[in-house]
Formats: C-alpha cells, structure tokens, sequence
C-alpha cells in the first residue's frame, strides 16, 4: 500500500514526539512528587507503565491492530504516568494495575484506541478505583514519610512494614479528605487546615510543565484557564461570603490535583473540546463541576467525575461552537 | 502605512526560496517537439482550428475556446502540426489529454502580431474580448480564463479595488519574484491596462515580505502608475487570492462569492504581465515562467514555451540522482506528475523535484488525537479533523454541512498534522465524491423527465390518432348520409336534424372501432387486428426462441418483454411484429453459434 | 376503593385526552399525497430499463411502496441502491438474487452507423427518447441522455447496437480515497 500524499512537505512532528514532550512536562511535578513522597511514586509509575504496555499490546492484537506503531505513539504511558500520579503514591501494588487496566482495557481500546475514546482513560480508571476502593484511595502517605526506598516497596507490594514503623503516617488522609469529614463532623475550619505545604508544592510542579506545554503549542490556554476560573467562579464568592465555612480558593487551587488536571487532562485533546469557544465551556464546566462535588458531594476530590461529565457533552460542544467560516456570518451554517 | 488584515491560521513553513531565487531568468532551449495540451484552463477543452500537416506561424491561433470557461491556445513556436492526438498530459489523473504536437521549424517565425494601441480608449469589454482571443488564463496556477474576471458590470458599481498578487507564499516558487524584479515595468504596464478595463479606483500590489529586491522594484516601477505596493507578511497561504484580498482590503469573501461583489478584484503578477505583453505586443500567451527546483544541481528560474517537453526542462537544470518524483506546483499544493513527457501547461508555475533525501517521505498515518492543530493552521476557520472523519465515513452530507466546499486544500491541515494523516487528500475525495453523486442525480433527473415526457407523449400520440380517426370516420358517414338522402330525393336541405343524426352515429361507430379493443372481441379482420395477431405470434415464437438460447447459452438475459404500451394501431403491431422476428432471428443465430461451438 | 376509581378514570380520561389529541393531529398534519412513492422513485436510478419487470422506474417504486416487490429488483441501482431502499423502508438488506440480473458497470449505447438501416425501431424502444433519426436515415444515440439501459439493443434487426461504458475522463475522474498505509515494522525490517 502507498500512501497517497498530495501534501509534499510536513512538519516534524508526531504523536509520539507530542507524547514524549507531555511526559517530559511531567517531570518537574514527579520529582517534586518523589520529594515529598518518597521513592515509592517510581514504583508506581513503573508498575502503571507495564501494565499499561501489557494491556495496550495485548488489545491491539486482539483487535487485530498491528501493535509496534500503535504502542510507540506513548499514548498509553501518558496515561499511565497520569494515573500513577492520581492514585495513592504508598497504595497497593494491585489498585495501580487494576486502574491502569480498566483504563487502557475498557476507556480506550474498547471504544477503538487512540482518538476515538469519548472519555479521558486516565479519569475513567480513576473513578472506577474510588467508586470501588474508597476507602484505600483515601489514604495517602503523610509527607516526608520516615520510611526508606525499601520499606515503601515492601508496604505497596506486601502491605507490611518493617518492625518499628509507624503505620499511621501511611494511612494518613489527603487534606481535601480531613477538611470534608472535619466540616462534616462540625469542626471549626481553621483548626482542620492542612499541616503540611507539600501538596502545594508539587502542585507547582505541574504548573510548571503545563507552563512549558503551552509554551511548546502542544496545550491551548484555553482549557486550563477555563477550568481554573471555573473552580474560583464558586470557590471565591462562597470563601468570602462564609470563610469559616468554605475552604479558601487557594487551597482548592493548590490541592487535590487540581494544577496536574488543568495542565495534563482537561488538555487531553481526544476526550476533550476542539473549539477554542468550546475549550473554555468544557474547562469552565470541569472547574465549576469539581467546586461542587468537592464540596457538596460525597468523594472527596471531584476533577475526575467533572472531567468524564464533561467529556459526554464534548460532541455537542464541538458541533455548537464551530467558529464562523471565513466570510460566512456567524451563526450560519 | 496602511493598516493590514490578518486571516485565520496560516503556517510558515521552511521558504526554500533562495535556491532558485538567485539567478536570472533563462530562456529554455527551443525544444524540437511541443505537445500543446488543449485544455489550458477551467472548463472545456478548446478546438483545434488547424489540421495535421498544417504550418502555422508563432502566436498563431490554433484551438479555439468552446464555451464561456474555456480558452483559446496559440502555436508558441513556427513549425507543422504532426499530430492532433490524445498525448500524457499533466493532471494528477494521468489520463492522456487531447494535445497537438507541433514540430518546430527553428525559424520562431512570428504571425504579424495586433497590439491593441489605442487601449486607453478602448471599452472594458473591448479589451476582455481582445484577451479571450490571446488566450489569457491566470497564471497562479488556477488558469481561470482572465477576461471572465474582467466582466463585471462596470458603471454600475466601478470597482473599487484592483488587488495584484505577488505573495507567492508556497515554499520553494520564486516565477514571480524574479519576474517582478527584473520586468516591473513590464508588470506595471499589464496593470495599467487592467485597471483601465475594471476601471478600479485603486491599485494593490501585495507582495510577502521576504522578497525584499522584488519589492524594491515594484515600488520603483509602480510609483510613476501611482500604484500601491504593499509589503505583506510571510505566511502561508497568504498568496490565496481571497486570503491575500482579505490582508489588504479586510474583507473576507466567502466561497461561492465573487471578489467583484465586494468591489475588489485579484490578478496575479504574472497574469497582468501576460496582459500587458498581449496588448502592447500583441502576443497571445505562449510562454511563461517556471522554476525549476527541489534536489537538482542548480535550480532556477526559465521562461519556457507552452508545450515543452518537462523532462526537457528538467534536464536545463540536472535533477539529482536519487530523485524519484517530480511535482507540478509547490511542495503544499503541487501534485505528483505521472508522466514527464507532457507538454507545460498554463498552470505549470513550478517543477519540484523530489528526492528521498530532500522530502523524506511521511510516516506513516496515525489515530487523528483531535489536537486541533489543523483548525488552528485553517485559513478559512474550518475544523480540518471533522471533515477528515466525515469524509473518512464517507459521510459526505455531514461534510458539506461542515462546509467542505470552502475548503481552498492549501495544504496548512496536512503540513501540521501530527497524526500524518493526508487531509487535504480526503477531503479531495470527498469533493470529487459529492460531485460524481451530483452528476448521477442530475443523469437521473434528466432520464426521469425525458421518460416522464416519453409517456406523455405516447399517450398523446394516441389520442390524436383517436381524434384523426374519428374525424375520417364522421366524414365518410356524413358524406354517405347525404348521398343517400341526394338518392331519396327527399328534401335534401330541409333535414338538416336527420345529417346531423347521421353524422353523431357514425362519430360513435368510428370512436368504437378506434377505442383499444380486446382481443378476441371484434369480428372485422381489419388490418390491425392481423398485425396484432401477426405480433402476437412472433413474440410468442420469439419468447420461446429466447428460451431455447438461454437455455443455450446461459449468462444471456431472455430477451425484454415486448413493450406494454398498447397495441392498438396498426403501426405500433407492426413494429412489435418485426421486433420479435428480429429478436427470433438473433436468437436463432446465436443458437446456431452456440452449436457450433465444440462441447468442452 | 374510591381512590382505585379515580386512578382508573384518570388514566381513562387522559387515554381519551392523548388519543383525541393523536387523531386530530392525524387528520390536521396529513400528508396529501404519497411521499415515500416519490422518495423511492428518488433512490432508483431512472434508467428504465425495465429489468424490475416493470415498464419504468416508477411504477417499480409504487410496487415497492405497495410492499409488492422486493428491493433487490434494480441492477443499475446497484447494492447500494439495495441498501438505501432497505434503509428508506426499514427492511432487511438482501443481495441480489443468483439467477436474477446482476449489477455491472454504467455503459452507453452506440450505433455503428455503417450497419444501422434506419427502420426506428430502437428509436421506439428507447425510454427516455435518447436515439435522434428518422425512417431510412441513419440513427444515432445521444451520449449523454443515455441511461445504458440496453432496451435498444433486442429491437435492432441488424445487431448495430452496442454497449460502450465511458471512458476515464478528466471531467469525469474522481480522487481516490486515501489509503493509509499500516506499514509492519517487522517486515520492514527484514526487507
């Protein structure tokens, strides 16, 4: 088979390179990550990457795809870097793998593989783990965990401990976590306030690599911002009508992922909005979705749901907010 | 400075321009043999006026136009005609065009050439007539006929904007660029006239500033015309005509609209120099500008005649070894040329050669990720990445609702595409598709009509005949009844209620024997009724006939029903009678064939 | 016991009250005349040529509506003529039948004019009147009204008919679809 190109010349870009720029952009916040969590997030991120390799290769041939080009445009890793760094950094070996299964397995090849996923793999595996595993997927690791490389890997892979450790610091709750049960159970907002600025601090990590992306024409401006002013829409006004009652805009901002989804999902260009007018109202609809299932809800962070229902309004978004065509009137069509 | 526009998306890719930009223009070698394609513009193909044999002149006519789209095409050198024959010619399709071929003399022996002297006080339409007869088509690359873009209503709304393209924004072209740098007072001649013809008020010249000399000289050229040259930015396709008009005028004309209805009109550089050397020298258009680029020794510029051989003009400039292609047009937009030995065309702006070396070729096509670069690159706001699903569906109701049809296949969506895919290649598709789907509709429209009319015409014929009939009839009766009333002696005149009587008997015995009769009605034979009967056992032979023969040869269709339309005149049972004694006849022969044959 | 009764005669009233309303929506939106003939007759591909073993497109269209034929009957309509029907109608798609007509490539007729005799008889065959002469002059058929329907060629008693399909013109060549290459690396490799 030829390739029929009428088009002689092309720019160097593809899939892969854009994979492989995303999966740099993500470094800063994994170090940062492995800064304040310890060792233990490369093993997930290694676990994540296998699984997913296994899974994607597997489906691919299953779907009788031919496999190597398909496995190297890296999708698969992005996704799994993404669930890694949402998942408990000292959870079990197994809710990584299933997670990552689901995703790749269920989200994205069975609808078709790459471009043809109408929801975000990496959120889909997410929700599944905390609709299922609630519990597990509270706990997070205290930051500065005292637990070296070795005693991380024994507790992910064999849920122990050496003898000595302390295991409440690993089953210690996210902030966003302790806030919702403390409001719920009565307590005064400003004793519940985080202890620790370690959230914050990866959370400018991915900042920075979404920075970087948007710099690169690899993400619009559009999505994050939207997603951002989305959340402060009701963060803000609530935070000063009833400080006491509602956690401020910046911790929102600042915790529970909220900078990794606004650079590195609500970007995700295949589940997402391709209209720059309908970028901004699916970002705004994940910021405004998120404040209220945060906060109103049951679970405790809300990105992933706002993200997947959002995801099922990208088709009418995409055929509502076509921009005009060159000389034709908007609003023709 | 006047303000500028900006169009939607846009790409720069590599310009590649200095390669062929840097020397001058060369006049090609007279080639021995040209083949003049005649289809050297939009619409039909023109009709050759001279004949094999025939020795014609330089610029002399020798195909004329055949409608309104088509142009005429003229000798470009002296010489005889040795073939008017279907010969390669270059369109993407690699379907042979109809070409004459013309051996020259050496002699470039001219026609006695008319310039149009007195053009300042010639009409508009004066002039548009003048250049349909030179054969003038836009040299951009579009070739649509120049004198149609001259034939706007003028008076009723002079046009107010005479925009001249010199953007040549394709990467690796540089015709036009060397052209204006070294004949812009030739150029500015050619615009002087077509401003004349639209009588525009105002004339822009754009032309992308990365061709800074052949600014320069346009501006030296154009300031004793009073004509505006304007320095646009490099971007890709700022050379589109309505991407170029938007840039300087602001105004962004949609597809299907003509540039005239918003007072601006679009000439390129070429063209207006091909204007210019055909009315001042009166020289029809039988040469033009190529560069000759991409992985050859020294790539440049030639003025080559209409005709010439390519792989002649590629030799002038020594392809590299390793070359596997070679593309008409540029590296975005161009298309693949199957066969080098075609004749240039009008269109033929650039000769692109390709090595793997030079243009490695693409990987291969992934999943679109809807990234949005296409959009984003679109110059006409489209949404590349739907169109490419719908037509990859082949969904192409969705695909005009998402207005495939403003698509100018620039090429921008393909270059950016991270994914590889051949956008502009789909939507090709997909326009060619929607096309064939009209032609067969209207095919099907006008048979449907035609049959409808058939039918109608069928039943009148009928009818008439009827009438005629009956008529004869009424006449005879009448003339009986007076004889016999003549014979009685019985008051002749004086009965005129007992004629009238007579006369409305016989119109009802007439009426009764034309009415269709059944078959095994009537007892008169008269002659119908024998054809009918003759009809009858002819098909019935014939029927069995084509049993037998397709028993004989099966794979053949029986032989149609006879057709049902009625057979109640004597004509109709005659033309069925030898219908079927043909059909029996055939049938017997092909069995007669059919035996003849020995059994495998 | 009461309240039992008042459910029944809610339901039964708004049972009265929604059927009221579909009757007089049925009376006030009625189409007048029969769209589907029209858009079945829009689908075939009008060239008559009777192989439905009707005289006409359109009265195999209003077969069709009738629900009295099948809608395999049409070769030139092709399967995809098949499939449009079946999705127009809501029926089952069905392949041409093996003994009937198969579908082959759109062809027009020619008269060789050297052989025709002038006797008018294809001139009469012709459904949609596309062959020009007259009585003992030469025939001849006009290409583009031509629906390749082959109904002239049995009339003709000198077998001077023939079927030619058109050839690749520029006005007529279409781009193909764009085939993307799935190159297998490991192929490629050895290769």
């Amino acid at each position: 088979m030829t390739a029929i190109h009428s088009t002689h010349i092309a720019k160097p870009a593809t899939v892969s390179t854009v994979m492989l720029k995303v999966l740099a952009a993500l470094l800063p916040g994994i170090a940062l990550s492995v800064y304040c969590h310890g060792v233990g997030v490369l093993l997930q991120l290694l676990l994540a990457s296998l699984t997913a390799l296994a899974a994607e290769a597997a489906m691919l041939r299953l779907r009788g795809v031919a496999v190597l080009p398909a496995l190297k445009d890296l999708s698969a890793i992005v996704t799994a870097w993404l669930l890694a760094l949402s998942l408990p950094p000292l959870g079990g070996w197994w809710m990584i793998v299933v997670a990552t299964l689901f995703a790749i397995i269920v989200a994205k090849q069975l609808y078709g593989g790459l471009g043809n996923n109408p929801f975000n793999p990496a959120m889909a595996g997410f929700a599944l783990m905390v609709v299922s595993f609630p519990a597990q997927m509270a706990q997070w690791g205290s930051p500065q965990l005292p637990l070296d490389a070795a005693a991380q890997w024994q507790w992910i892979f064999l849920h122990t401990l050496p003898a000595g450790s302390v295991p409440d610091a690993i089953s210690s709750a996210t902030p966003l976590d302790v806030l919702k049960t403390g409001l719920r159970q009565g307590q005064a907002l400003a004793g519940l306030l985080p202890q620790s600025s370690a959230q914050g601090l990866i959370a400018l990590g991915w900042l920075a690599g979404g920075l970087w992306l948007w710099q690169q024409k690899l993400i619009p401006w559009q999505t994050p911002l939207a997603m951002l002013a989305g959340l402060l829409a009701l963060a803000l006004p609530l935070w000063l009508w009833q400080p006491a009652q509602y956690a401020s805009p910046l911790l929102h901002l600042l915790q529970g992922g909220t900078l990794l989804a606004a650079a590195f999902i609500v970007t995700d260009p295949v589940s997402g909005a391709s209209t720059p007018r309908g970028r901004l109202i699916f970002g705004f609809g994940v910021g405004l979705l998120t404040y209220v299932i945060r906060v109103f809800g049951n679970f405790p962070d809300g990105i992933a749901f706002a993200v997947l229902l959002m995801n099922m309004t990208v088709p009418l978004l995409d055929q509502y907010t076509r921009p005009a065509v060159f000389g034709h009137r908007k609003g023709r069509s | 400075m006047m303000p500028l526009f900006d169009f939607p998306g846009g790409i720069h890719p590599p310009e590649n321009k200095a390669q062929s930009s840097a020397t001058p223009i060369r006049q090609a070698p007279l080639p021995p043999q040209l083949h003049v394609a005649l289809r050297q513009s939009m619409g039909n193909a023109a009709r050759p006026c001279v004949a094999i044999g025939d020795r014609v002149a330089k610029g002399q006519l020798i195909a004329s136009a055949d409608g309104r789209l088509s142009a005429a095409v003229h000798a470009p050198t002296s010489g005889v005609v040795s073939a008017i024959a279907p010969q390669p010619f270059a369109h993407p399709s690699g379907l042979p065009e109809l070409a004459i071929t013309l051996d020259s003399d050496g002699e470039e022996r001219w026609i006695e050439r008319q310039p149009l002297h007195d053009w300042q006080q010639r009409s508009g339409a004066k002039i548009r007539d003048f250049l349909a007869q030179m054969g003038i088509v836009g040299l951009g690359g579009a070739v649509f006929p120049s004198h149609l873009k001259l034939g706007l209503k003028l008076g009723v709304s002079p046009l107010e904007t005479l925009v001249i393209n010199g953007a040549e924004c394709e990467p690796y072209i540089s015709c036009d660029d060397r052209l204006m740098r070294e004949r812009a007072d030739a150029i500015c001649d050619g615009i002087a006239v077509t401003r004349h013809a639209l009588q525009a008020r105002q004339v822009l010249i754009g032309i992308e500033d990365n061709k800074p000399q052949a600014i320069a000289a346009m501006q030296a050229a154009a300031a004793a015309h009073g004509f505006g040259v304007v320095a646009v930015p490099t971007k890709y396709p700022s050379g589109g005509a309505k991407q170029l008009i938007r840039i300087l005028t602001g105004k962004a004309i949609p597809h299907g609209v003509r540039a005239t209805e918003h007072g601006v009109q679009c000439f390129n550089v070429a063209t207006v120099y091909a204007i210019g050397r055909a009315v001042l020298h009166g020289e029809p258009l039988i040469s033009r500008i190529v560069t000759l680029t991409g992985a050859v020794e020294a790539a440049a510029n030639v003025e080559a005649l209409i005709g010439t051989p390519l792989d002649q003009l590629l030799a002038l400039v020594r392809p590299h070894r390793d070359s596997h292609e070679v593309v008409m047009g540029g590296p975005l937009m161009g298309f693949t040329l199957p066969d080098l030995a075609a004749g240039l065309t009008k269109a033929g702006n650039c000769l692109l050669v390709k090595s793997p070396a030079l243009f490695p070729p693409r990987p291969p096509a992934q999943a679109c990720i809807r990234c949005g670069d296409c959009a984003s690159a679109c110059p006409v706001s489209l949404q590349p990445m739907d169109l490419f699903w719908f037509a990859k569906a082949k969904n192409f109701d969705k695909a005009q609702q998402w207005q495939l049809f403003d698509c100018i296949e620039c090429g921008a969506c393909s270059y950016v595409c991270p994914s590889q895919i051949p956008l502009v290649d789909y939507y090709r598709f997909a326009k060619s598709e929607i096309w064939a789907a009209e032609r067969d509709k209207n095919a099907a429209n006008l048979a449907r009509q035609r049959h409808e009319f058939r039918q109608f015409r069928l039943q009148r014929d009928k009818a008439e005949k009827a009438q005629r009939l009956a008529d004869k009839a009424a006449q005879a009766a009448a003339r009986q009844a007076a004889s016999h009333s003549a014979a009685a002696n019985v008051a002749p005149a004086s009965d005129p209620k007992q004629a009238a009587i007579a006369a409305a008997m016989a119109r009802a015995a007439a009426q009764r024997e034309a009415a269709p009769l059944p078959e095994q009605h009537s007892s008169g034979l008269n002659d119908a009724k024998q054809a009918a009967i003759a009809a009858a056992m002819a098909r019935a032979a014939a029927r069995k006939a084509a049993a037998d023969e397709a028993k004989a040869a099966s794979g053949q269709p029986p032989a149609p029903p006879p057709s049902s339309s009625g057979l109640d005149d004597a004509k109709q049972a005659a033309i069925a009678a030898a219908m079927a004694r043909a059909a029996a006849r055939k049938a017997a022969a092909d069995q007669a064939r059919a035996n003849q044959q020995p059994d495998p | 016991m009461s309240q039992l009764l008042i459910a029944v005669a809610l339901m039964l009233l708004l049972a009265l009250l929604l059927g009221a309303i579909l009757g007089y929506a049925s009376v006030r939106f009625r189409v007048k005349a029969d769209p589907l003939v029209d858009k079945i007759d829009a689908i075939l591909p009008q060239t008559q040529c009777g192989q439905c073993s009707h005289p006409g497109c359109r009265p195999y269209a209003e077969a069709l509506a009738a629900g009295s034929d099948d809608i395999n009957k049409c070769p030139p309509g092709g399967e995809d003529g098949i499939r449009k029907l079946a999705e127009l109608l809501g029926v089952e798609f069905k392949p041409f039948g093996a003994d009937a007509p198969q579908p082959k490539a759109k062809a027009v007729a020619l008269i060789d004019e050297a052989t025709c005799i002038g006797c008018t008889l294809c001139i009469q065959a012709c459904p949609v009147d596309a062959i020009l002469g007259a009585a003992k002059q030469m025939h001849t058929v006009i290409a583009s009204e031509c629906t390749g329907c082959e109904l002239c060629l049995a009339p003709c008693p000198v077998d001077c008919i023939r079927m030619i399909p058109p050839g690749s013109e520029l006005t007529n060549w279409k781009w193909r679809y764009p085939t993307i290459p799935i190159r297998n690396v490991s192929s490629g490799a050895t290769r």
